[in-house]
């Protein structure tokens, strides 16, 4: 199975357990189990020669331009990796199937399960730094959703969040650190990374890579300061807490580190900073967890200080304590995640996980006993059992490190941790399980069934026999692994459990007693311990997530504080500043152009336009006279286009003039016909010096671009050039629209399209409101016109609805060769059926109308795409086009070009759009008091004649 | 010629300013309007004032008005009615939802912050 596969199956796999949860919980189950199966033995297939030394890989380029490639490599760590969170992952799945409770919707849980088993994979597979932070991100995402399960809990929401914002700051570091890591190399691939050892090291960036990259390292395996979000996140369910937090996510940090350990590690910071850090860890966690009462809560941060240990092996640097930290990552995940599970046993067979609540299930769940008691004393370091042997070696590379010219403080240090971890494995086991039986147990425990003990007990017996034989068991496999890390030879080691009488062995002896001695003294410890003031991690947390909430919310609400007039004049004045600063930053030629003369026709456009739009300004409060003004200034500007050879946009701006202010004037029904003058005069002086420097500005601007000449050729030419050969039409404007740029417009109609489908849905909304009822009992004005649908209007409106039908099919046609085309005709035809509407009313004409105008705008851009299609079959782009001419018997020669089925498409469009807004303001006339008539006009003589007459 | 668009623009502009400062919804519609004829204009302006050329290929015409602003605009003011009606539909359904056509959120409050700063 190739490499990439391996890595998608989890993903792939993820849609399958929401369909198969309708089969049944345990076909959900089957079927996710199958799936990291699947990708399990394709695993497996490629170990063979990965022992060999062999290094698989795939390569596959996504942008190449980027550095970004699908790049895969599988060598003896990846294996490893893979192997551990496929593996166990396997055995969490199965076990999830008994643990997860009826109402729990499992689906979600399996489906969030693999994606985020895809991910890890993805994190151990890849051979690209890049590739491998999008799979890192995915762990933290798809870890939110699992820690966030159960989404009735606040605690499990809260832990959810907490793990997100850490591990995401920490990932936002990482981003960088590999960023700038890639930069000193010159490629984003791991294997020439792995490489340049000298060039990454000697360079002056070393440091501050090193630490963003430990920053997303720390996060990610809770290592101190960060190692807060871990016990938070046990609120997840167990299995979760099983797979993510002791198996596999908390390692993808420790996986980092012996991924970049040949290019990293070695030198004085990498020590100080990475040993100094998983020694902290270390004491830290395993102080903690000897006074924790939830099971599940010691356990948590036994992992802290079981991944600080292990931190602190790669911190050494030296080749033997990379092999330890290699076989602590096999025998930790072992030991742990059945403990984990474990634990979830006791608390789904209890109802609790309160230590001190329990006791004496011995007798009562012998299995579980048996399970933990193998695990725990593995933890505790006890031989026969594999921890023992990791933390044997651990105590032999930690005595050989000098800490700043100190040769103990690391070995005692490292000693103190492993007699805690004594004493808390201890606790686990002796408060949980010995002592005499009680009768006030939340539930009554008893051994679950096989299913769920079958994955600890599995886990447990490899505790025992990597414990016994541990040379013929992970020999070869920390062999491989730790070869990979290292990079380089392998250092001499033995994997035994008798190294004769040495000192590690002493120390080993002492952490034991001493753990012993602590657990004995448990008692008063604890309510010192309880009775102590403690930082809590959660209270500092909240505080600074509070404060940093409050810092944004208080920016948004001064910058925000609701006054629309000051965002759009602090906007204004912006640009205008940030025009200037570039008008006399730079330097602009001279003007060459001739200024042209003009006659009296454009000055008198151009005095009417003035006076239209200072009147406008100067009475802007009567609203409905400003919107008189206002359509002055428009049919001065389509005149303009017309004089300034642009008759395509005359028609269009003429057409679209006489809608928009039909619109403005249904608003205007319901809105105030003044407006009040609320204006400070500094507001309006102010406002009015923004106005005039806009003004200046613009107008300078413009008279600057019309007198000087194009900097650059224009690609006006081309179009000219090739309108006719290319495009088959002499409207160069309109072979532009549909053909050259059909794909602005095709883009341009959707949007059309859309905006009056929100018009569409506002409305709707608004309607459907308390506002829609009031509308529709508003007392009807009694100044209103008695005359609502006067007979002079039907009765033209008829006549010349057909003639302005015809003119949009003529404008229609003629558009290709000449001034006119699909924008243009629909909205010709979109005036001459409002003006139905406005001359009978709403309801008559509704009732007349046969096609809905969301279909007529669906209709359209079905068109235009279908037309754009249709190239594909000729083994053509998208939207190329093609014509021919055609004979049609009384018209004459046609042109028929496959762009006139386009424009077909830009016309249904526009009518639907036109249509449907005016439409949809028509709606609020029609309830507010409208009484529906059924006939379309007030006064019909015909209806009022007799029937002799009539028939006459 | 060029005075008289360039002087026209700027017109446009700051009446279309002016209007858009004003603090009820409707004078503000009517201030987008003529920011929208403003920078049409503006924009069919950049491809320089032809006056009398023909807009459509003939045969022995050396030079024709520039097309590709036209194109460009023409499909603007078709866009620009689309966004005028959304925003008509906006300022009314919020007019008849909360009785005032003030712009601003806390109506006079907001003004005399502002003007205070």
């Amino acid at each position: 199975m190739t490499l990439i596969l391996i890595a998608a199956l989890p993903f792939l796999g993820a849609l399958l357990p929401g369909l198969m949860i309708r089969a049944g919980r345990d076909a959900c189950a089957w079927t996710t189990a199958s799936v990291t199966l699947t990708a399990l033995v394709g695993l497996l297939v490629h170990a063979p020669a990965v022992m060999r030394g062999e290094v698989i890989q795939f390569q596959l380029e996504w942008m190449p331009l980027l550095g970004l490639n699908v790049n895969f490599f599988l060598d003896g760590l990846g294996l490893l990796f893979a192997g551990l969170i496929l593996g166990i992952g396997l055995l969490i799945i199965i076990y999830a199937r008994f643990y997860l409770a009826r109402q729990d919707p499992m689906g979600q849980f399996y489906t969030y399960l693999l994606l985020f088993q895809g991910a890890m994979v993805g994190i151990v597979l890849s051979d690209n730094i890049l590739l491998l932070l999008i799979f890192w991100e995915l762990t933290s995402l798809s870890s939110f959703l699992l820690i966030g399960y159960w989404k009735h809990l606040p605690e499990g929401r809260q832990g959810a969040r907490m793990a997100l914002a850490v591990t995401g700051m920490g990932g936002l570091a990482l981003i960088g650190g590999m960023l700038i890591l890639g930069n000193i190399v010159g490629s984003y691939d791991l294997t020439v990374i792995l490489d340049n050892k000298e060039l990454i090291q000697a360079s002056p960036l070393y440091l501050p890579a090193l630490i963003l990259i430990l920053l997303g390292c720390f996060t990610k395996s809770a290592q101190f300061p960060f190692h807060f979000w871990l016990p938070h996140a046990m609120a997840a369910p167990t299995p979760v807490s099983a797979y993510l937090h002791s198996a596999t996510m908390v390692k993808a940090g420790l996986f980092l580190m012996a991924r970049l350990w040949p290019v990293l590690a070695g030198t004085p910071e990498w020590f100080y900073i990475v040993a100094t850090t998983g020694l902290i860890t270390m004491v830290l966690g395993a102080v903690i967890a000897l006074f924790k009462d939830d099971l599940k809560a010691l356990l948590a941060f036994s992992t802290v200080s079981h991944l600080g240990l292990i931190t602190m092996l790669l911190g050494f640097g030296t080749p033997f304590a990379a092999v330890v930290a290699v076989f602590h990552i096999i025998n930790h995940a072992t030991f742990k995640a059945a403990l984990f599970m474990s634990a979830g046993i006791v608390d789904h067979e209890t109802h609790t996980r309160d230590i001190k609540r329990l006791g004496g299930l011995r007798h009562l769940m012998p299995v579980t006993f048996t399970i933990v008691t193998v695990a725990g004393l593995s933890m505790a370091g006890i031989p026969l059992f594999n921890g023992f042997l990791s933390k044997e070696m651990m105590l032999d590379a930690a005595r050989n490190t000098v800490w700043s010219g100190n040769p103990w403080i690391i070995p005692a240090l490292a000693t103190l941790g492993a007699l805690f971890s004594v004493a808390y494995s201890f606790r686990l086991i002796v408060h949980t399980f010995l002592g005499p039986k009680r009768d006030d147990y939340p539930a009554k425990p008893h051994d679950p069934g096989f299913g769920m003990w079958a994955s600890p007990a599995l886990l447990a017996v490899l505790v025992v026999l990597i414990g016994i034989m541990p040379a013929l068991m992970v020999g070869p496999l920390v062999a491989v692994a730790s070869g990979a890390v290292i990079g380089d030879d392998l250092p001499y080691y033995s994997l035994k459990i008798w190294h004769g009488v040495n000192l590690p062995l002493f120390l080993s002896i002492i952490a034991v007693v001493g753990g012993l001695a602590l657990l004995a003294l448990h008692r008063p410890l604890d309510a010192g311990w309880i009775k102590a003031r403690r930082p809590e991690a959660k209270v500092m947390f909240d505080a600074i997530v509070g404060a940093v909430t409050r810092a944004a919310q208080s920016l948004t609400d001064g910058l925000h504080n609701g006054a629309m007039t000051r965002y759009a004049s602090v906007f204004i004045v912006a640009v205008i500043a940030a025009g200037t600063t570039a008008w006399f930053g730079g330097t602009a030629a001279a003007p060459l152009r001739e200024v042209q003369e003009f006659g009296l026709v454009p000055l008198t456009g151009w005095f009417l336009l003035i006076v239209a739009t200072g009147c406008m300004v100067a009475f802007h409060r009567n609203r409905l006279l400003a919107l008189v003004l206002m359509g002055i200034a428009g049919l001065i500007v389509s005149v303009a286009f017309a004089y300034m050879s642009a008759p395509d946009l005359a028609l269009t701006q003429i057409s679209v003039e006489v809608v928009t202010i039909i619109l403005l004037l249904l608003a205007l029904n319901f809105l105030p016909k003044t407006t009040p003058n609320e204006s400070t005069n500094t507001k309006h002086w102010r406002d009015g010096m923004i106005a005039i420097l806009g003004g200046l500005a613009v107008g300078g601007l413009a008279l600057a671009m019309l007198l000087s000449d194009f900097s650059q050729e224009s690609i006006s030419a081309f179009h000219l050039a090739n309108s006719k050969p290319g495009g088959g039409g002499t409207n160069v404007v309109n072979v532009i629209l549909v053909d050259f740029r059909g794909f602005d417009t095709f883009g341009e109609i959707i949007v059309l399209g859309i905006a009056a489908l929100v018009i569409f849905a506002m409305t709707e909304s608004v309607l459907d409101s308390p506002v829609g009822a009031a509308l529709k009992n508003r007392p009807v004005n009694p100044n209103e016109a008695g005359d609502r649908h006067p007979l002079m209007m039907v009765v033209a409106t008829r006549v010349m609805m057909p003639i302005a039908l015809m003119v949009g099919v003529f404008i229609f046609l003629r558009g290709h060769n000449e001034p006119g085309g699909g924008f243009i005709a629909g909205l010709i035809v979109a005036i001459a059926l409002v003006m139905q509407y406005m001359a009978s009313g709403f309801d008559w004409a509704a009732a007349r109308q046969r096609y809905p105008y969301h279909t007529i705008i669906a209709l359209g851009v079905f068109a235009a795409a279908f037309t754009g299609i249709g190239s594909w079959f000729a083994d053509r782009p998208f939207l190329t086009s093609n014509y021919g001419y055609f004979q049609i018997p009384p018209m004459g020669e046609f042109e028929l070009a496959t762009a006139m089925a386009f424009d077909v498409g830009v016309f249904l469009c526009v009518v639907g759009a036109v249509m449907l807004a005016l439409e949809s303001l028509s709606r609020f006339a029609h309830r507010a008091g409208e009484r529906p008539s059924p006939y379309p006009m007030d006064i019909d003589p015909s209806r009022d004649m007799p029937q002799e007459a009539k028939d006459a | 010629m060029e005075y008289l668009l360039a002087s026209a623009i700027g017109a446009l502009t700051a009446a279309g300013i002016y209007l858009t400062l004003r603090l009820r919804t409707f004078p503000v519609i009517l201030g987008i309007s003529m920011l929208t004829y403003a920078v049409n204009l503006f924009l069919f302006a950049s491809g320089r004032i032809a006056i009398n050329l023909p807009p459509v290929l003939l045969n022995n015409t050396p030079t024709y008005a520039d097309p590709l602003p036209q194109a460009l605009v023409l499909t603007a003011i078709v866009i620009s009615f689309g966004m005028t009606a959304v925003v008509v539909l906006m300022a009314l359904g919020a007019f008849l939802s909360s009785k005032n056509d003030h712009v601003n959120l806390s109506g006079d409050a907001a003004d005399e912050q502002e003007v205070g700063k």
